[in-house]
C-alpha cells in the first residue's frame, strides 16, 4: 500500500490490510528496562559518550514521572518492564552497507508495503529512509542528496559521522524530560531519520521515512530530527504500518524540527498503524511528541497529519514561533473507527512579533470511535500583531461515536487577533441519498462526502502520495480551472 | 416506462398517498399539480427510492421491473433521475467529480467502458453549453453557495449528464427567474425522447407554456382526483385546486 491513502472513506470500513508479521530471525532484547539495557542500546550503536549521558540523565527523570491521565483517552496501566527495547533483524547484525547486503525478506515486505527499496524501482524523486523495528534498514537515494549537501541517514549514523551537528540541536526543541513519553524515548530511543538541509539549498526530492513495527512485544521508539538552514526548503513524509496482534504495541516516536532564517519544513505523515480489531483487542499504542521551532525570521513549519491507524492516538504537533514573521501550520485528518480513541492537536505557541499560524483540523468518528480535539494557542506578550486562525470540524457517523473539542486559548498580548470556528455535523441521511440517487452506491457515496470534508487538509499532502489514478484524475481536473 | 396501481403510503404513521394510480407511457411528459403538502414530492421521493417513507400498499413498476425492490443507486442506474425540489450541498466535493462518479456507474452498469477524461470533459462541455452555465461550476462544490436558480439549473444539468430513462423533476421552475425558466426549459425540452419520460412537479402553468405536458394530474387527498391533457393546467390556473377538490364528478373511482 502506499502510505498516502487520501481515500479515506474507503479506510473506514476495510480491514487492516497490513496486518502481516515478516518472519525474520531477530536479535531481540528481553523485555524490561533499568540502565543496563540503556547502556546496551548505547554500545550497539556505538554512540559518542555525551549521547549515553543524555540517555541516562533522561532515564532518571523519567522514573519520578507519571503517565499523564489528562487525555480524553482510556487503556489499562501500560507496563514498561514488559516491553522489549531493542529488536533488529538478524541480519543486520554487521549492518548492511548496500541494499545487495539486506535480507530479501525485508526487501519483500516494503515491496508489500509499496515502498520500493532500490533505487532503480523507487519512486521517482523520493528518497525513502525504511526502519524496521529498531533499526534503519535501507537509506535510497542518500547519494545523490550528498552531493549538494543534504544529509539524510539513520540518525545513528549521524552521530558517528556528524557528532557536533547532531548535538548542537538533539533535544533542543523538545528536552529531555519535556513530558513522560518523550522522557522515555530519550532514554531507550534506536532509531530514526535525521535530516539537514544546509544554507539556501531547495531539498530536490522529498524525504520519506518509513516505520515499520514487526517484532512482538517491541516498543518503537525512533528520534527524528531535521535541521532546514537558512533560507532552505525540505518536505518529509513519514508513514508507518504494523502486523495485526493481539497485545498492545507501544509506539513513542519524538520529532524535532528546527528551522532557521527563511527556511521552511512541511511535514506530513501518514499514520496507519494497526489500529487493533473491532472489539478493541490489540493495536498500537501512538505517543508521540512532535515540535518544530521557527528558530529565524520568516521561518515556516506545517504539519500535515492523515491519522488513520492506532488503538490510542495521543499526539499534538507543535510549532515554536520565535523568529519574527514566522508561520506555524497544522492540518490535520484524524479518523477513529470501532474502538479507536485519538486525543489529538496542536500547540501554536507565537513568540516574535508579527508570526502567524493556521490550524485546520478535522475528525471523523465511527463505529464507536472516540476522536478529541485538543489545541493550545499562546501569545506571549512579546509577540505584537500575531493572528491565529483554527478551524475543527467533526464529523459524525452514527450515534455510537463521539468527537470533543477542548480549545485552548493564553493571550498575553492584546494587539493578537485570534479567530476560532468549530463545526460538528453528522454524515447526512440527504447528502447520502443524494449521491445514491445519482448512481453512487452507498459506500462510494460514503466516502465522497468524507473525503470532501477532509479536502482541506489532503491538498496540503505531497501529490505524488496520492493513490488511485482516480484521485489523481479529479485532483487534476479541480486545478484545471482557477 | 412507468405504472403506479394502488400505492399507498404513510410518513410516521400518517397516509400521505392513498391508492395513487398513474401511467406514463414512454417518450410522454406528465405535469402533476396539487396543493402544498398533498404528497407530491412523496411520490417523487418513493419512485427514487428514499428512506423513511413507507409503502403499505400497491406496487410500482419500471420497465418492467418491480421498481420498489430495487435499492436507490440502482434505480437511478436504470435510468430513473430526481431534480430535487431542494438540492444538497456537499462541501468539499467538486460538482465535475461527483458527476463523473455518477456517470460511470451508469454506464459500468450498462457494461460500458469508463469515460476517459477527455471524452468525459467533451461531455460536460457540451451539456454545460445546453443550460447555458459557465465552466467553473464545474469545480465548485456541489451547490455549496450556489444560488437557489443556481441549483436547480444544475439539476438539469446532471440530467443531462445522466440520459435517464425517467425523469421527475420535483418544482424544478421554482426559484427561476424568467430566462433560467427559459434556458431550464429548453434543455428539458432538448432531452423529449420517444424513450424518455419525464414527470414534472409544478404548481405554475407558466412552466408547462415552455415545455408542453401530454398529460396534467391533480394530486389531492392521497390520489389523482382529476387527470386532463394542457388545458386542464389553464383552468386550474384560472379557478384554483377548491374546484377541482368541491367537485364530486372529478374523484376517480376507488
Ligand atoms: N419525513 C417526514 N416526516 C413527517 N411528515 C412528512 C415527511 N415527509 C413528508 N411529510 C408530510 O407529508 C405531506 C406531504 O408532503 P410532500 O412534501 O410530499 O408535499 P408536496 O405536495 O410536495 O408539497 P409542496 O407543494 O409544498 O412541495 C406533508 O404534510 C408533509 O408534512
Ligand atoms: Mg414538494
Amino acid at each position: 500500500m502506499n502510505p498516502a491513502v487520501t481515500d479515506l472513506g474507503e479506510l473506514v470500513g476495510r480491514e487492516y490490510k497490513e496486518g502481516f508479521v515478516t518472519d525474520i530471525e531477530a536479535d531481540t532484547l528481553p523485555p524490561g528496562l533499568n540502565e543496563d539495557v540503556i547502556r546496551f542500546l548505547s554500545a550497539k550503536k556505538d554512540e559518542p559518550d555525551f549521547v549515553l549521558e543524555w540517555r541516562l540523565d533522561a532515564f532518571r527523570r523519567w522514573q519520578n514521572m507519571k503517565q499523564p491521565n489528562w487525555a480524553q483517552v482510556r487503556h489499562a496501566p501500560i507496563d514498561f518492564q514488559a516491553i522489549s527495547y531493542y529488536s533488529a533483524p538478524k541480519s543486520d547484525a554487521d549492518r548492511p552497507k548496500s541494499l545487495d547486503e539486506i535480507d530479501p525478506k525485508l526487501l519483500e515486505t516494503y515491496d508489500k508495503l509499496g515502498i520500493p527499496l532500490e533505487e532503480q524501482k523507487a519512486l521517482a524523486g523520493i528518497a525513502v529512509d525504511a526502519v524496521f523495528d529498531s533499526v534503519s534498514v535501507a537509506t535510497t537515494f542518500k547519494d545523490k542528496l550528498a552531493k549538494i549537501g543534504v544529509i539524510f541517514c539513520p540518525l545513528s549514523e549521524a552521530l558517528a559521522n556528524h557528532p557536533d551537528l547532531v548535538r548542537q540541536y538533539l533535544g533542543s526543541v523538545v528536552p529531555a524530560a519535556d513530558n513522560f513519553y518523550a522522557a522515555l524515548n530519550s532514554a531507550v530511543f534506536t532509531e530514526g531519520s535525521f535530516v539537514y538541509i544546509p544554507k539556501g539549498v531547495r531539498c530536490p526530492m522529498e524525504l520519506s521515512t518509513y516505520f515499520r513495527i514487526n517484532a512482538l512485544n517491541t516498543g518503537q521508539f525512533e528520534r527524528t530530527l531535521i535541521i532546514a538552514d537558512e533560507g532552505s526548503y525540505v518536505s518529509y513524509l513519514e508513514g508507518c504500518t504494523a502486523p495485526m496482534r493481539d497485545e498492545n504495541q507501544l509506539h513513542a516516536a519524538v520529532v524535532e524540527l528546527v528551522a532557521l532564517k527563511d527556511a521552511q519544513i512541511k511535514y506530513s505523515t501518514v499514520q496507519n498503524w494497526y489500529p487493533g480489531d473491532e472489539e478493541g483487542r490489540g493495536g498500537i499504542y501512538n505517543f508521540v511528541t512532535k515540535r518544530g521551532v521557527c528558530r529565524g525570521d520568516n521561518a515556516k513549519i506545517s504539519w500535515t497529519q492523515v491519522e488513520t491507524g492506532s488503538a490510542i492516538t495521543w499526539k499534538y504537533p507543535s510549532v515554536l514561533l520565535e523568529g519574527d514573521s514566522s508561520v506555524g501550520e497544522f492540518y490535520s485528518v484524524a479518523l477513529t473507527n470501532h474502538c479507536q480513541q485519538a486525543d489529538t492537536g496542536t500547540k501554536m505557541v507565537h513568540i516574535g512579533r508579527n508570526t502567524s499560524s493556521t490550524i485546520i483540523s478535522k475528525g471523523i468518528s465511527a463505529g464507536r470511535g472516540q476522536n478529541a480535539y485538543r489545541g493550545l494557542v499562546k501569545v506571549l506578550k512579546g509577540a505584537e500583531t500575531a493572528r491565529n486562525y483554527s478551524q475543527c470540524d467533526s464529523l459524525l457517523m452514527g450515534d455510537r461515536c463521539g468527537a470533543h473539542t477542548f480549545p485552548y486559548l493564553e493571550v498575553k498580548n492584546p494587539t493578537a487577533t485570534i479567530e476560532h470556528e468549530a463545526t460538528t455535523s453528522k454524515i447526512g441521511e440527504d447528502q447520502l441519498f443524494y449521491c445514491r440517487q445519482r448512481g453512487l452506491s452507498e459506500e462510494d457515496a460514503v466516502s465522497l462526502i468524507v473525503n470532501g470534508f477532509c479536502k482541506e487538509v489532503f491538498r496540503e499532502l505531497p501529490m505524488e502520495f496520492a493513490v488511485e489514478a482516480q484521485k489523481l484524475l479529479s485532483i487534476s481536473l479541480e486545478g484545471a480551472v482557477g | 416506462m412507468l405504472k403506479i396501481s394502488k400505492l399507498t403510503v404513510t410518513v410516521d404513521g400518517k397516509t400521505i398517498l392513498n391508492g395513487l394510480d398513474l401511467e406514463v407511457g414512454p417518450g410522454e411528459v406528465h405535469a402533476i399539480m396539487g396543493p402544498n403538502g398533498s404528497g407530491k414530492s412523496t411520490l417523487a421521493n418513493v419512485i427514487a427510492g428514499r428512506e423513511g417513507y413507507q409503502v403499505t400498499g400497491g406496487s410500482v413498476s419500471f420497465l418492467g421491473q418491480d421498481l420498489l425492490s430495487l435499492a436507490p443507486e440502482k434505480r437511478a442506474r436504470e435510468g430513473v433521475f430526481l431534480a430535487f425540489q431542494y438540492p444538497v450541498e456537499i462541501p468539499g466535493v467538486a460538482n465535475v467529480y461527483l458527476l463523473k462518479e455518477a456517470v460511470n456507474a451508469t454506464r459500468q452498469h450498462r457494461g460500458e467502458e469508463k469515460l476517459d477524461a477527455m471524452d468525459f470533459l467533451k461531455l460536460v462541455r457540451e451539456k454545460l453549453k445546453l443550460l447555458q452555465m459557465k465552466e467553473e461550476f464545474l469545480y465548485r462544490s456541489v451547490n455549496e453557495g450556489f444560488s437557489g436558480g443556481e441549483k436547480k439549473r444544475n439539476e438539469i444539468f446532471q440530467m443531462a449528464m445522466l440520459e435517464p430513462r425517467l425523469a421527475v423533476l420535483d418544482e424544478t421552475d421554482s426559484g427561476l427567474d424568467i430566462d433560467a425558466l427559459k434556458i431550464v426549459a429548453d434543455g428539458v425540452n432538448a432531452q423529449r425522447s420517444a424513450d424518455r419520460s419525464v414527470i414534472l412537479v409544478t404548481h405554475y402553468q407558466r412552466l408547462l407554456d415552455y415545455i408542453v405536458p401530454d398529460r396534467v394530474h391533480v394530486l389531492a387527498g392521497g390520489r389523482i382526483v382529476r387527470s386532463g391533457d394542457k388545458h386542464l393546467a389553464l383552468e386550474l390556473e384560472a379557478q384554483g385546486y377548491g374546484w377541482v377538490e368541491s367537485d364530486p364528478s372529478t374523484v376517480s373511482a376507488a
